[in-house]
């Protein structure tokens, strides 16, 4: 069987997620309350 | 040097109240799972997204205590990004596209999906010129392709009929479809209707 082996060509870019993205997910994690209640988990924004 | 602490240690200090954790744990894996979500996007706008609803969905695990730490927190967070990035193909698949504009047009949203008759013609051409070009490759190659792709034959049922194994008929396939794409190439094709 012919054996053809693909040249390696470097595709990966390394790239980061912007500062506000990350200052959202900050705020939203401080901002997110869980109650539980008779067995039951319920979400809440505190802002 | 930076100081790597240990994702177990984090999640467990998130779990119990400490925000700045989250910040370390985020940024310590911002640069692997954007990348990632980047590559298989390749869009800045949606891979950004896609990160957000990524970890908006890790935030409200942690938060409920429902995460259960065996130490692949990565590996959890990249299997989340994946099935959103599947979601994003899905999604985009299904609805209509449209620009908006003075000139909009409703047929260019709706419409049969049989092709007119000079499609049909540049069809009925591509499809001759490929099995040209199957008719090159190799035997056992072109044996597996045709299998495939013209009797839509699993690969259990081609390496059943051809007496190789799966993975045999499996890299024959490939090696099938990598013969196809050079020869293509070579002889100027273009492949699109």
């Amino acid at each position: 069987m012919e054996k053809i082996y693909p040249e390696n060509v470097a595709t990966c870019e390394l790239i980061k997620a912007q500062p506000e993205t990350v200052r959202f997910l900050l705020d939203f994690s401080r901002s997110l309350s869980i109650v539980e209640h008779k067995g039951m988990k319920f979400e809440g924004n505190i802002n | 040097m930076e100081l790597q602490i240990d994702d177990s240690f984090l999640i467990s200090a998130y779990m119990n109240g400490d925000e700045r954790a989250l910040e370390t744990l985020i940024n310590k894996h911002n640069q692997r799972i954007t990348s990632f979500i980047y590559s298989k996007v390749m869009d800045r706008d949606v891979t950004e997204d896609i990160f957000q609803d990524t970890f908006i969905k890790v935030i409200r695990t942690l938060k409920k205590g429902s995460y259960i730490d065996e130490g692949k927190f990565l590996p959890w967070v990249m299997r989340i990004a994946h099935n959103l990035i599947i979601d994003h193909y899905r999604k985009n698949k299904r609805l209509p596209k449209f620009e908006a504009g003075d000139d909009f047009n409703i047929f260019s949203i709706i419409g049969d999906e049989k092709l007119n008759a000079e499609k049909q013609l540049i069809k009925d051409q591509i499809d001759t010129d490929l099995r040209e070009l199957i008719e090159e490759l190799p035997g056992d190659q072109k044996e597996v392709l045709f299998m495939r792709i013209y009797k839509d034959m699993s690969f259990k049922e081609i390496s059943e009929n051809t007496g190789v194994s799966i993975n045999t008929a499996l890299g024959r396939m490939r090696y099938a479809l990598i013969n196809l794409r050079k020869l293509i190439e070579k002889n100027n094709i273009v492949l699109t209707n």
